[in-house]
């Protein structure tokens, strides 16, 4: 029996995972969609709550995996189960054969551009959160003005909004939000920053701490409410309007920059593989786990497994956690089997 | 042209035309006053709360928005008994803070 492993996407999941695997003894085969690996980590700039380069994280993660057999600009073609194994046939030529294959095809963020309202690739004064990260690695965005005076962070992008076809909340947005808004405020310290939210989630261990810095040493404002609409001024400027829920008041503010905080949603190249041989989806998109507490990296066909955000929107140190939990999980798997 | 209905001034939170300057002083020398996250603590506690319409998450919110006559409206009771301080989840010294918006937000009026 050989002990080949199909890594499907090489994010900083499937770089976890295949970097354990081929520590424990597995031919591991990665494929990445793109020239480079990396996945989303390759486009942020700074990570929270400390603010670590992403760089720093994504260079260990590339390095680790050292000796691991891996194809850039590679999709799956065809994915079937041949007796016990998936035969997998790969865009530039090769077949597979693997008893166990990693789904960690991770995310897409939500296309801002479906929220209408908000007026992304509309208005000239309004990008992503992504875009952002990309503005800090290059300092390079002709939306961004010279001298931003008032600056507005929406949170909750497609999500949280039915409307929008995601439920669910995003987990990531509320501390990106905050790392942002403390990052442009460093950068412009002239500007006035609001973040329009309707909760605020600082679950993770040193969230909080970055709110209350946020508050204190940025002079973050808080408003609590949902961006209802936004419109353009003859300046260019956009104009916000929303709730204050807090006091109950509608209330505008003319910014020169709107930062919106697209969600995450289950990657669509992900969900074509899933496709091929029905793997199941629930209500949100992910794909369905097992079971939701006891088996997370097991999908209820016998030999895929998951890992990553492409079961929900997740951290990096959840993935993290979720690629060598699946790395355990195979092993497992390989022994029961054999 | 009149459509016979009209926002009143007062309702409307206009950010645009906040003027900054006495929050920024009030922040400099009570910088606590940035650390509020509006949890209401103070509000529930209130030894004059019970009788009138006093909450200094309120005040500490309308001040945040530019509306100070708002704001003092809910300072009025204030018997500055301190008892909020007790409860400040952020260890507000919310006294002192009354105490600070009281000086600046009244001389300047
Ligand atoms: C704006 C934003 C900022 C964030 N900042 C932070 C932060 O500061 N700290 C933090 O902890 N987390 C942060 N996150 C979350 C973090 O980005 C994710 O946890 C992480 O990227 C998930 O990793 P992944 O490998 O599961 O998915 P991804 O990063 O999406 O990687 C998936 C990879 O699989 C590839 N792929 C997909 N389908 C296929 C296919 N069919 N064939 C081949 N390859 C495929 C993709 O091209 C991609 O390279 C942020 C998220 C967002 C949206
Ligand atoms: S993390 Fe925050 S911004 Fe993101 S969806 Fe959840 S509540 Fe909204
Ligand atoms: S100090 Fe003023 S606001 Fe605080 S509990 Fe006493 S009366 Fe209420
Ligand atoms: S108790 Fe403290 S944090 Fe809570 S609303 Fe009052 S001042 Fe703000």
């Amino acid at each position: 029996m050989n002990k080949n492993v199909m890594v499907i996407g090489g994010g900083p999941c499937g770089l976890e995972a295949s970097a354990q695997l081929h520590k424990m003894g597995y031919n591991v085969i990665l494929i990445e969609k793109e020239k480079q690996l990396g996945g989303h980590l390759a486009k942020w700039d700074r990570l929270f709550p400390e603010g670590i380069e992403a760089k720093e994280v994504l260079q260990p993660l590339v390095d680790n995996i050292n000796g691991v057999k891996y194809f850039l600009d590679t999709e799956v073609v065809s994915i079937n189960l041949l007796d016990k194994e998936y035969n997998v046939i790969l865009s530039n030529g090769i077949t597979v054969l693997s008893k166990a294959v990693l789904m960690t095809s991770g995310f897409d963020l939500f296309p801002a551009e479906k929220k209408e309202e908000y007026g992304y690739g509309i208005y000239d004064r309004v990008i992503t959160n992504a875009d952002l990260e990309k503005f800090f690695a290059t300092g390079k965005d002709p939306r961004v003005v010279e001298n931003p005076k008032r600056i507005g962070f929406v949170h909750c992008v497609g999500s949280r909004d039915e409307k929008a076809g995601n439920r669910y909340c995003s987990k990531v947005c509320c501390a990106t939000a905050v790392k942002q808004a403390c990052e442009m405020k460093a950068l412009f310290p002239d500007a006035e920053i609001f973040c329009f939210y309707m909760d605020l989630r600082m679950f993770g261990r040193g969230y909080e701490d970055m709110y209350l810095k946020a508050q204190k040493d940025y002079g973050i404002r808080f408003i609590r409410g949902r961006v209802s609409e936004v419109s353009e001024t003859l300046e260019k400027q956009v104009l916000v309007k929303a709730e204050d829920t807090l006091s109950g008041k509608p209330l505008k503010v003319t910014l020169d920059l709107l930062v919106l905080m697209a969600g995450m949603q289950n990657a669509k190249s992900g969900i074509r593989i899933g496709e091929m041989i029905s793997m199941k989806r629930s209500d949100d998109g992910f794909f369905t786990t097992k079971g939701s507490i006891l088996s997370l990296q097991e999908c209820d066909k016998a030999g895929i497994f998951y890992a990553g955000a492409c079961t929900g929107p997740k951290t990096l140190p959840d993935t993290l956690n979720e690629a060598r939990a699946a790395a355990v999980s195979i092993h497992n798997y390989f022994n029961k089997e054999n | 042209m009149d459509f016979g209905y009209s926002l009143s001034p007062s309702s409307r939170i206009d950010l645009d035309l906040f003027d900054r300057n006495r929050f920024n002083t009030l922040a400099e020398i009570e910088p606590d006053v940035l650390k509020c996250m509006a949890c209401g603590s103070c509000t529930a506690t209130c030894t004059a709360g019970k009788y009138a319409k006093n909450s200094l998450r309120s005040a500490i919110l309308y001040l945040q928005n530019g509306q100070d006559k708002q704001a003092l409206e809910y300072l009025k009771p204030c018997m500055l008994c301190g008892k909020c301080f007790m409860v400040c989840p952020r260890g507000i010294n919310t006294r002192h803070l009354i105490l600070s918006i009281l000086k600046i937000y009244n001389n300047a009026k």
